[in-house]
Order: structure tokens, then sequence, then C-alpha cells
């Protein structure tokens, strides 16, 4: 079985972002780019499964501009075998990742595309759904397990309120809630042989597909800031003003 | 240790900083085939780096002599030049700059992100040839036979009791046929191997420096592109040594910083309170009004100069840039001189490795015939000077050597006191009253923190070793009322229960790598090491 | 223009998630309620839809495809209704984030996720790096896919309306995915990370056995978790896995509690993010207090349980 994990290349964790002085977005050049930890968690995972003898061979993918190459080459530090890179232009909307990924898809002939849930950038959570939806695979969101199981993906999902447990025919789609695991180290060593691993690069726009945007931004702006609080004189203060003001019971 | 694996390099370079990358390009300059390793603490190359910067370009020049047609961020050249010494309510600005205080003419030079620079320079020597690995803190310096023949990264995923956790990685052992310790002031493996080869025999203590800085953005219309200012006076007391920069730079930014001498007596002083107070004196102030902060970080940089220099070759490797102290105090820059002995390091390293020395010797005599040993020569009275006749006569002294001695004074004045014995006790301490923050100019430690995005893996043992908690308990509180809770600009050290039974609380999480709490602890008990790769501070370009 | 809205129900009633979806839907234009189920549990769920203000039709799609919400059958679904309408819009939970980019991708859309705030029919605002930032986003696809943030929105009340239902010929048959089986924790108490309400207490409790005495109450009537600072935890009032801080749990609960605590800054980095923040302090100096929205300054063995007795 092979397993397609395609990769983010965002923002890191760490860093906290800030909007621009003029509206138009968020400030990200200069800063720390890490692999989208929910990715890290996919690639994790699809990794585990190989070990398990589950999988046979996985596959990362990021679709991005030159430097998500960093990111791939993290991938296969933590044991992915090859890896794609797309060259498109900085992060592409939703819709258009999950077309470039139906074409390698239809190329490479995985049995599960494992991605992470969201991107932390970004926050759509959208780009596995719609991926299962242009193939018309079944879809396993927000994993915190995944077992395969005579030819079937056994996934239990995180819900409100707890989990559930879906059983999908293969190929299918799983994307990797926080829980699922926790990603092994990069390490040295493997770093440093990751850079033999092969690394193919393809052009998004020699694959046919519509990358127009759906969306523009009109404007960014910075959450409202905290309001001053205030001292309240007796519980029956703070009951009422949880209860009217705050809105919270 | 069987586990580990091993990789070798004909050189591994500890550190990413200005004299490391410096050096890196110019061993592959000088000899191609040779393959370099260089490692770096931070997440990526400049996420550690503090900086004022202005820097002075004769370096740069010398190590890509096409720099300025490159694309480098060395992009804002200095334009204009205030020195102010403060009162509490005035600043009188001296006149002559470039007369009295020649060392601080900046003319020719350019403010820059030092961590911009290094990320430049990382590219550059990554084009050459040359493999650095961010994320990888060099852990352990490896010795066989008496001679360094390289080290070791730190092993990942052991959790707070020292155990190996689920996701345990073991170091790495970089081999090479020289180390070159390029960590910057206070180095934490330099440490280890200036104690194994006693590096320090014969030379004055190092004294250091707390820089703090942040950056800021500001109204455009406000901006001045290349306006380089400095400050001394107040407000610190005439015993205190340090001032303020404050630096118009790229897209309307403004570098801001505070620098107090660590041989500083008060236990009540608080660098970071220092720091935030002078952005509310009239000179500076405008400057910030209507802008928001950026960015915040810390550092100490090692203000000895030349006579606190140790030696600086061992078997098997050498000590370059801030790791040997080769900052030009009086000047306040130390990346030109970083960057200098790192060329000479790597010259004399490919000499040794064409006639396989065991020690790169040729690096010290190399040092001797060049500028930068002239420079710091010239300027080797005058930090001393302040340290033991006060600011107002060390600025006068420093008048006079530079314009009737031209740095030629027949005689050298020395350290007496490491910075760690200059403290007084509390009880003969003035204590001092700091403005609490208004949140528009001046912010809390926390604040400040969340801007150098801080971050270290959470299960894993404490860094900053404090190996004696019962000599805290009788000298750090007792005696000195725990000054680590005030000199340490990160809010690590907080003591519990003062009132009913005092305890030291480390919250190392917080720890943006300064390593002042290694230099000022007043009984060398605090030892500060390596967390695990990647963790620390995560300064954003601007820095 | 006419609005669908695919709504949740529970225990007969619609969720609250899904009446602030309605809410929402109301700014856009007509709302079409859909729900769907097993044939009895989608009977119950239209009744309890029609009741809801704002709901101008009920579609009822009762089939046994449909009646664990899973995605495969649920977008086919919608997809199939899709025609009429300019906006298809759900809440931002765990079926609507599964469901509906399922849905966009199904009919060539960019869906547009947790919309906080509706400028026009295009335009819309939603968070983005975890609500950092908030951008406004407009969109050039000609139908509009969202999922509402509730938080975001005050909900439609649950009763007062009558709208007609209508029952929708289901022809979906998907068989890829199969429900196996759900789990929803026996415990009342809920995990820290995930908690609505978190009552945290410090070292102004001064021992474990209050800790129990004095909170357990309290977090208890408000369907609570319980954190601590690094100090209770310290000193042994509770366990490990309780500690609230940079160097434990990092929480941003609706409301967060803090008894005794003074806020030390490695606390205040793990609950700084809190929608609401109450300080229950004895020193009206302590770092918590320059943080919470609301401070009540006093004993605290006194307090908590008057707070208890009033909730």
């Amino acid at each position: 079985m092979k397993i397609l994990v395609p990769v983010k290349r965002v923002v890191d964790y760490n860093i906290k972002v800030r909007v621009k002085s003029d509206g138009t977005g968020v400030e990200t050049a200069g800063l720390k780019m890490s692999m989208n930890p929910f990715d890290e968690i996919a690639v994790e995972e699809a990794v585990r499964l190989r070990e398990k003898g589950a999988a046979t061979e996985v596959v990362a993918v990021s679709i991005g501009v030159q430097q998500a190459q960093d990111t791939l080459r993290t991938a296969l530090a933590m044991g992915a075998d090859r890896a794609i890179l797309v060259l498109t232009e900085e992060s592409p909307e939703p819709l258009a990742v999950a077309k470039i990924l139906k074409v390698l898809v239809e190329r490479e002939k995985p049995e599960l595309a494992f991605l992470g849930k969201q991107a932390i950038d970004d926050d759509m959570n959208a780009t596995g759904q719609m991926l299962a939806g242009l193939l018309g695979w079944p879809q396993g969101t927000f994993a915190s397990k995944v077992e395969i199981v005579d030819g079937r993906a056994e996934v239990t999902r995180e819900i409100d309120g707890g989990s559930e447990t879906v059983s999908l025919t293969l190929p299918a789609i799983v994307t990797a809630d926080l829980r699922l695991n926790e990603p092994r180290y990069a390490s040295l060593p493997n770093i440093m042989k990751a850079k033999k691993k092969p690394l193919e690069t393809l052009q998004g726009a020699d694959l046919g597909v519509d990358l127009t945007r759906r969306l523009t931004t009109v404007s960014v702006a910075e959450p409202p800031s905290r309001k001053a609080g205030v001292t309240v004189k007796s519980v029956a203060e703070l009951v009422e003003k949880l209860r009217n003001e705050a809105k919270v019971i | 240790m069987s586990e580990r694996e091993a990789m070798d390099f004909d050189v591994v370079i500890v550190g990413g900083g200005p004299a490391g990358l410096a050096a890196a390009i110019r061993l592959r300059q000088l000899r191609p085939e040779a393959t370099v390793c260089l490692i770096e603490k931070g997440s990526e190359i400049g996420a550690h780096i503090v900086s004022g910067a202005v820097i002075e370009p004769r370096a740069l020049d010398e190590l890509l002599p096409d720099w300025r047609t490159m694309d480098s961020p060395v992009k804002t050249a200095v334009s204009e030049e205030e020195m102010y010494f403060l009162t509490e309510t005035k600043g009188y600005r001296i006149p002559a700059l470039d007369r009295v205080m020649p060392h601080l003419a900046n003319h020719g030079n350019y403010v820059v992100s030092l961590g911009e620079v290094c990320r430049w320079l990382a590219g550059v020597a990554e084009e050459m040839g040359v493999e650095i690995y961010p994320g990888f803190a060099g852990a352990e310096v490896l010795i066989e036979n008496n001679r360094v023949v390289g080290v070791a990264t730190g092993d990942m995923g052991i959790t707070r009791d020292g155990e190996h956790g689920p996701n345990y990685a073991p170091g790495m052992e970089l081999r090479g046929k020289y180390t070159l310790f390029a960590e910057g002031c206070r180095g934490s493996l330099t440490k280890r191997v200036m104690a194994h080869y006693d590096l320090r025999k014969g030379v004055d203590p190092q004294t250091y420096g707390l820089g703090i800085k942040e950056v800021w953005e500001i109204p455009p219309e406000k901006h001045r592109p290349g306006l380089v200012m400095h400050s001394f006076g107040w407000p610190l007391d005439d015993h205190t040594y340090g001032g303020s920069w404050l630096y118009h730079f790229g897209e309307n930014l403004v570098s801001y910083g505070f620098v107090t001498g660590l041989d500083y007596e008060n236990t009540w002083l608080s660098p970071f309170d220092e720091m935030q107070r002078t952005k509310l004196h009239p000179v500076f102030r405008p400057h910030f009004e209507g802008g928001r902060r950026l960015i915040y970080g810390a550092r100490a940089l090692s203000e000895g100069g030349l006579q606190s220099i140790p030696r600086l070759t061992f078997p098997g490797g050498a000590l370059i840039g801030d790791s040997a102290g080769f900052l030009n105090t009086p000047k306040i820059k130390g990346t030109h001189t970083a960057m200098k002995s790192g060329m000479l390091a790597a010259e004399a390293v490919v000499e040794a490795l064409a006639t396989e020395r065991v020690e790169p010797g040729s690096f010290t005599q190399r040092v001797r015939n060049s500028w930068l040993y002239e420079e710091l020569k010239s300027a080797r009275n005058i930090r001393p000077a302040f340290a033991r006749w006060g600011m107002k006569a060390g600025a006068l002294y420093a008048g006079v050597d530079a314009m009737l001695l031209r740095g030629r004074a027949p005689w050298t004045l020395h350290y007496r006191h490491a910075d760690n014995e200059t403290l007084r006790p509390a009880s003969l301490s003035e204590p001092i009253s700091y403005p609490k923050p208004d949140g528009k100019i001046t912010f809390d430690k926390l604040s400040s923190v969340f801007l150098s995005n801080t971050n270290h893996a959470e299960d894993q043992p404490v860094h900053l070793h404090v190996e004696n908690m019962p000599l805290w308990k009788t000298v750090n509180w007792d005696v000195f009322r725990a000054p680590e809770s005030r000199y340490c600009p990160a809010g690590v050290y907080e003591v519990a229960d003062q009132e009913t039974d005092p305890r030291l609380v480390i919250n190392s999480q917080n720890c943006v790598h300064c390593k002042t709490c290694d230099i000022k602890d007043p009984a060398q008990n605090i030892d500060w090491v390596t967390p695990e790769g990647g963790g620390g501070p995560n300064y954003p370009a601007g820095m | 223009m006419t609005v669908l809205v695919f709504v949740e129900t529970e225990a007969g009633q619609v969720r609250q998630a899904s009446r602030s979806a309605i809410a929402a839907a109301e700014k856009l234009g007509d709302v079409h309620a859909l729900v769907v189920g097993d044939a009895a549990a989608s009977e119950a769920a239209a009744a309890a839809a029609a009741k809801v203000p704002g709901v101008a039709k009920v579609l009822k799609a009762g089939a046994d495809v449909l009646a664990h919400d899973l995605a495969e059958p649920l977008a086919d679904l919608i997809v199939s209704l899709a025609g009429n309408y300019t906006h298809l819009l759900a809440a931002s939970s765990a079926i609507g984030k599964n469901v509906m980019p399922r849905v966009a991708a199904l009919l060539d859309v960019q869906p547009i996720p947790d919309v906080m705030a509706i400028v026009d029919a295009d335009t819309f605002v939603r968070p983005i790096y975890a609500g950092n930032a908030l951008a406004t986003v407009k969109s050039s696809d000609a139908k509009k896919v969202l999922t509402i943030r509730a938080a975001s929105f005050d909900p439609a009340p649950a009763e007062g309306g009558s709208a007609p239902v209508e029952a929708v010929n289901v022809t979906v048959q998907d068989t890829t995915s199969r429900f196996v089986s759900q789990h929803t924790p026996t415990s009342d108490r809920p995990e820290l990370e995930s908690a609505r309400v978190i009552v945290s207490g410090g070292r102004g409790l001064q021992s474990g056995e209050n800790f129990h005495k004095y909170l357990e109450p309290l977090a208890d009537k408000l369907g609570a978790a319980i954190g601590a600072s690094r100090v209770a935890v310290d000193s042994g009032y509770v366990p490990n896995d309780c500690q609230v801080g940079q160097t434990g749990k990092i929480v941003a609960p609706e409301l967060y509690i803090a008894v005794g605590i003074s806020g030390a800054i490695q606390h205040l980095a793990g609950m700084k993010d809190s929608k609401v923040i109450v300080a229950i302090n004895k020193d009206p100096e302590a770092p918590i207090v320059q943080v919470a929205d609301y401070s009540l300054i006093g004993d605290l063995f006194e307090i908590v349980p008057e707070l208890t007795a009033a909730l």
C-alpha cells in the first residue's frame, strides 16, 4: 500500500504573527517557516504504518514556492521515502490544492492520502475533505486512531463531546488530529541522509488545473483587544456580570 | 553512548553567528575541498542573534568584496549621529563627536538587522558548500588524547526526569580535524574548553554587559533612516556602566536597546526596568509615540576587550568571535571583529590542515598582525577606566585617551574583579523605584518575552542548573535578595513564598539564552547548559 | 435569496450552534433548514427545527444511510438540493466541518469556514492564524459554502416558530463509509484542553483537601474542568496533569476562574487567551488581577461557597 502525504510550509507555530500596519495581510516575510504541525502528525502516522508493514511506501507532496523543498526534506528525514514538489504561488487555496492533489493521486495511485486536518496559517480545515469529494473517496477526518484491517481503514474520529469510529473502504482520505500521535524528531543523521532521497519538482501550471483564486482578501485586522478588567464588589454582582454582560454562564 | 552516530568533517563550527559564518565562508574560499559542518542551537540561523546593530563593513569588504552588488540586507547607511549625556529631565548633546569620541563616529557604517545579515551569510555559505544544521545544539566537547576532536549534539526527547521519552533520539558526534567555537558571549562549550585547557591563565577576568533590545515600527513621517543615537548617564548612577542606543533603519523600523555593565553593584538594579524607563526620557520618547513594539530580546556581550581575551587556540581548534571576547566595547561593535577573527582562524586552520598540525597555532600571530589587534589595543583602556573611576571620569578619560593619547597610552588598565564579585548585599544597596509599565511605551516582562517567540519543548530537563540549592538560600536570598529575579530579562527566576519559605522557581521555558545568570550569579552556582536543540527565542527578521 | 442551513439536533432540540447558524443565515435571506437522520430521527428533528423562529421551511431527509451524519451520503444529499440556494450553511461543528468542504468541492466552490461576521452576500469575516488575525474575504463563487462560528452569532430561539415541513426524496447511496461505534466519555468532568469552563486553584487553597472541598462543587455546578497553578501541583495538592501554564497545559476556555492564584508569568502564559477571566484573590495587586475581566477581592474560603450556591 502506498500512502500520499501532502505537507504544507507554514509560519512556525512558535511565532506570533502580526497584522501589517496597512491592513493588507499578515507579515510573513523573514519569519521562521516549518512544516504544519498537523501534517507532521500525518507523516508520522504514515511512517508508522510503513514500519508496521501495513504500507510499503510513503510519498510526501508539497505545493507552493521553491522553499517548500525544505519542508519536504523534513518529511524525508522523518521517514518518507520520496517527495514531490509542485511549484505554484505561495499558499494556494484548498480548492486548487485539492485539484492538484487529485492529479497526483491519479498519477501515483496511492490507497491512502493522509493529510493534517488543517493548516495553522489559514485555518481552513478543508483540503482533505475536498480531495475526498473530488475523488469520490470516503473520508475519515480528525483522526485520533487509524488501523488498517482487512483492506479497510478503521478511523477513530474526534467529534463534539467524544469520538466515533468509522470504517472506510480503500482507497480513502484520512486527516490527522492532534492526539493521533506525537511526531518523532527529524534527527541530525536522518536529516543528512534525507539529502540523498529523491525529490521531484513539477510545475503547477503544467498540471492542467485551474488555480484561479475564488477568494480575495479585502482586509486583515487584529482582533479587538481585551477590555480593561473591573473589580466587582460581591458574588451577586459577579454572577450578574457573567450572566448578562459576558454571557458565559 | 555507542548508539550515537558519528560523521567526520575537516572542520566543525559551533554557532551560526557572524564569526562562525565568516569562518565557514573563508574556509571554503581558501580550500574548496574542505568539508565544513556548522551547527546552530537556534531553530534557524538568526533565531538567536541579538545586536544593535551598526556594523562597520571592513571585514565584510575583505570576505565578500562584491557584497555591495549582491542582494544583501546591508542597506541603511548611517546618515545622522547624535550622542547624549542624560540627566533625569535633560539631554546634553555631545558636540564634535568625531573628535571627542572618534571610536563612535559611524560614517560609512550601516544600520542592519544582524539576524538578517546572518541568514544572508548562511545562504552564501551553503551555496559554497558549507553544511549548515540549525536546530542542533552542541552539548558536549569531544576530547580524545587531549585533543578536541569535535562536538556531540544533545540528545533529543529526554524527559524532565532525565529518562528517555517515547521520541528519544540520541545526539550525533560531529567529528572534525579542527573545531571552531563560535558560540558568542559566554558559550557553554567554550566555558568547558577554557577550563580544560586553562585558556584564561594570565589574562584579566572577562567583564560583560547585558544588552536588552526592542524593535519598533513607527509612523513613516517620523522615520529618519540611518539616524543613530546613543546615550549615557541617567538612569544609571555614576558607578554603573551602560547606556542606550536608538537606530532608525529598514522599513519604518527602530532598533532600541540598553546595555547594562554586569559589574554593577546595586543588587536592586533591574536592567530590564532601566531599559524600559529610559524610553520615557524626553530625548527618546517622541521616537516611540504612535509606534508599536514588534520584537523583544536580550543577550550578554563581552566587554573586557584585549586584556580579557584568553589563549585562542588549543589542540584541535580555536575560539572565535565573542566566544573569545573580540568585541570592541568603546566602539560598541563586535560584528566586524567577530567576522575578522573567524576569517583569520579559517586561514590558520587551512594552514594546519595542509601541515597536519595539531593546533591551529598561527591564529594568534595572524590576529597580532591584523587591524583587529591594532583596533582592540587602542581601545583597551577605556572600559576599565569606567570600571575604576565611574561614568563621568571614565568618559573624561576616554576623551583624553582619544584626543591626546590616541589609544597609544604606555599603560594598560586592568580589571580587578569578575562580574559575579561586584554585587553589594541587599542591606547595603539602595532600593530603586521603577515606574509601572504604561502599556504604550513601557511594558512588563511577560508581554516582552512573548515578543521573543521563545519556546522550549515541554518535557525536558531544566537547562539552568543550580548546583547547590541551600547555597542559593544562604547567599542569593539571605544576602542579595535574589538578584537573578531582577537581572534575568525573561522572568525565568521567581521566588515563591518569600515571607514563609523562600524557594527559587525556575521557569526555564522563558529563557532567551542571554547567559546573564551564568555570569552574574554571586556564588557562580548557576550553570547554563544547552537545552534541546531548536529551543529558545525565535527572533524574526528585523532583529 | 434563499439560504439552506444544515441543522443538527440533540435530545429533541436544535443544537445551539445550529441556531447560531440559522441566525447568521437570516442576515442573508429566507432560511430553509435541512434535517437528516433515519426515518424516526428525521421526523423528530424536523419538528424541532420547525419551531425555530426564522426558519421558513424545513426539509426533512429520512433514510438509514443518513443515520450517522456520515460525510459521504450527507454531502451528496446537500449537493442534490443545492440548485435553488445562493448560500449553503452549517455550524462550525465537527459535523459541519466534516461535510461542508466536501460539498464545496463537489460544487467547485472554495468554502469559507468559521464565519464570524457577514459583511454582505459575498463578503465575510473569518479568523486566521488561530484567531490572531481576522480576514475579510470576498468570494467570487456563484454559490457560497459557509460554516458559522457559534460564538459570533446570538442563537435564534429554540421555540416560537411553526415552519412547514417538506419531505425530501432521498436517492443518495454511498457505501464506501460505514459507522462502527460512538464513544462519549463517562466522566462528567471535561478534559482541560477542551473544557468550556475551567476552575483553577493555586497556593491560596492551602491544601489538597481544600481543593476538593471548595473547587469541586463549583466545578460540578459549572460543568467545568479543574486546573491548577504550578505551585499547587508542586505542593502536591493535585496531580501533574492538572497544571495550567507554559510548562503545563495551554488552555483557552470561554470562562476561566482563577481561585487563589497569584498569576506567575508561566501560569498567565497558559491561560491568557481565555475568553473571560475571573480572579478570586485576597491580593488586589496580584498579577492575575491585572489580566482578569472580573476580579473579586477577598477570602476565597467565603467567596467560593457563596458563588457555588449562587449558581
